[in-house]
């Protein structure tokens, strides 16, 4: 007998999980439902929605993008010692030289005024503008490379400051420095850029929260109706909770669909300037992983924002 | 089924709506509940309803104290009660169908149970053929029904009517009436809050009578 009753309240058990499971299928499918009988509405939170969203994901893709960018620059030490005007060719080959007898120097290359005008020319698209000007403006560089062994700050700069002094030198530039410039640049964008994703964020949790309170409010006579007859929050909040998952869902796709277009008209000129500046950067775009990561978080901040709005709202609705 | 001991009601700002309240209402015994608006019959009934707590005494329902209990508790305690309204509080935007099968998805109850029980309930009120109707397609004493049958879906052990009859003619209100003595006799308690004195005095039922807040017949 005992076993029986046993075996009764598992088939029992397992009843109920169904029912409930079918409860949250209907939930699923119900909330859809009811958000396009008010199709206004609906694609106005929607739209809302997906256009904070694709705020977000663009601010991701352009910190991606430019990463990607100073990914290139590798951090060297190499120094361009930029020779004054005055310096004949003859002078400067004397320079190198002398220079090549220092003990921190590892390689050097001269470039002289013709060579740094050719190169000049055929890299930066100005070649007609430069063939307007009467005299060669560009000054004859050395590009030299430091011994391996100088890695730290303190050696770089004090080979720099012994090469300011150098009469024929006109100014010392240390690559590093400003790929460390830009890279400092970079790293502060993308912490702005958090920042403002996380702000986002926030919006697209109110703005679920905010329109689902207002869809409670509405169908407060429901909430009451179904609390008198014995549901419970968790039952009362389920569809709610659904509606807040399409209105994130739908809208996450859209945002993606938004970024995605705007990447798309932007990848023909992108694609010109990089040909322009003879680089190899080829516009990203969000991958599939990223893509599926946004149609996870949308809905997730949609419902907790939904939930936390629930959560309240219904612990103060007493039926009257 | 039903306990009141030494019940209390104070409002903060209204004063006392009960005051000292004891009775006992058996299993599948019927009564009315009686008395002027403001006696406290709408506070009576929200007590039992679990809509609000005592603030003396005790009540219970089938020997479980339910003037105490947590938040947490009282959906389940709801699934109990019966409850049926005067203005019948129906989802105006489902079917019949669907407005009676609430209270077992709610229990959740298994889909094909739920059919089954749902149009028995139906036969028993005379809607069987409207189940597909939305309420507002429907006469107030066709809703009143189908609240009827919402309240006796899930079995409960006590129906709670409040003022069941106000919107309907003589003729409808005998028919509600002959309803709730077939619910009593398979056992199911029924209390009938109304202040339709022709109605009580017609049926031959115990009478409590508040005034004031005071129980002074029952």
């Amino acid at each position: 007998m005992k076993y029986r009753n046993n075996k009764l309240s598992v088939i029992r058990l397992q009843e109920k999980f169904e029912a409930y499971l079918l409860n949250h299928a209907h939930g699923l499918f119900s909330s859809l439902g009811r958000l396009s009988r008010t199709p206004f509405t609906s694609a106005m939170t929607v739209l809302v929605l997906a256009v904070v969203i694709s705020l977000a994901g663009g601010f991701y893709v352009m910190v991606a993008n430019v990463q990607q960018l100073t990914g290139h620059l590798q951090s060297s030490n190499q120094m361009s010692l930029f020779l004054k005007d005055t310096v004949s060719e003859n002078a400067g080959q004397k320079l190198i030289e002398q220079l090549k007898q220092n003990p921190g120097v590892d390689t050097v290359t001269y470039i002289s005024k013709a060579q740094a005008l050719e190169e000049f020319k055929t890299n930066s698209g100005f070649g007609d503008a430069l063939n307007a000007l009467d005299s060669n403006p560009l000054p004859s560089v050395i590009q030299l490379l430091p011994k391996r062994a100088l890695e730290t700050k303190e050696d770089i700069q004090r080979l720099q400051t012994e090469f300011k002094q150098l009469p024929q030198v006109d100014f010392v530039q240390v690559d590093m420095a400003w790929v460390e410039k830009v890279q400092t640049i970079v790293l502060t964008v993308t912490v702005a850029v958090k920042l403002v994703s996380a702000l986002l964020g926030f919006a697209v949790t109110f703005i679920t929260g905010n329109t689902i309170r207002l869809e409670l409010h509405n169908r407060q006579d429901e909430v009451f109706i179904s609390k008198l007859v014995g549901a419970t929050d968790g039952f009362i909040q389920r569809p709610f909770l659904y509606t807040g998952f399409w209105l994130g869902f739908i809208a996450g796709f859209l945002g993606w669909l938004i970024v995605t277009i705007i990447l798309l008209i932007l990848e023909g000129p992108v694609e010109k300037l990089s040909a322009l500046y003879n680089g190899s950067f080829e516009l990203q775009f969000l991958s599939f992983s990223e893509f599926f990561l946004l149609l996870i978080m949308a809905p997730g901040l949609a419902v907790l924002g939904s939930w936390g709005v629930l959560n309240y709202q219904l612990r103060h609705l007493k039926p009257q | 089924m039903l306990r009141f001991d030494h019940v209390c009601k104070r409002y903060p700002d209204a004063g006392d709506a009960l005051v000292d309240v004891s009775f006992h209402l058996g299993k599948g015994e019927m009564a009315f509940l009686t008395g002027r608006s403001g006696a406290g019959k709408s506070t009576l009934l929200k007590l039992i309803a679990m809509m609000e707590q005592c603030s003396r005494g005790t009540i219970s329902l089938d020997e479980q104290n339910i003037s105490r209990i947590t938040e947490r508790r009282i959906p389940f305690l709801r699934r109990d009660l019966g409850l049926i309204f005067q203005d019948y509080k129906l989802l105006n935007d489902r079917t019949v169908f669907d407005n009676v099968a609430l209270p077992l998805i709610i229990s959740g109850v298994k889909h094909q149970e739920i059919s089954r029980r749902v149009r028995a309930a139906l036969n028993k009120v005379s809607l069987r053929n409207k189940e597909k109707k939305y309420p507002l397609a429907l006469s107030g004493g066709e809703q009143q029904r189908v609240g009827i049958a919402r309240a006796i879906v899930n079995k409960p052990k006590l129906i709670l009517a409040d003022e069941p009859t106000g919107n309907l003619d003589p003729d409808l209100s005998a028919e509600v009436m002959h309803m709730f003595e077939e619910f009593k006799q398979v056992g199911v308690s029924v209390l009938v809050a109304t202040h339709d004195i022709e109605l009580i005095q017609r049926m031959e039922y115990r009478v409590l009578t508040l005034d004031k807040g005071h129980l002074i017949a029952s």
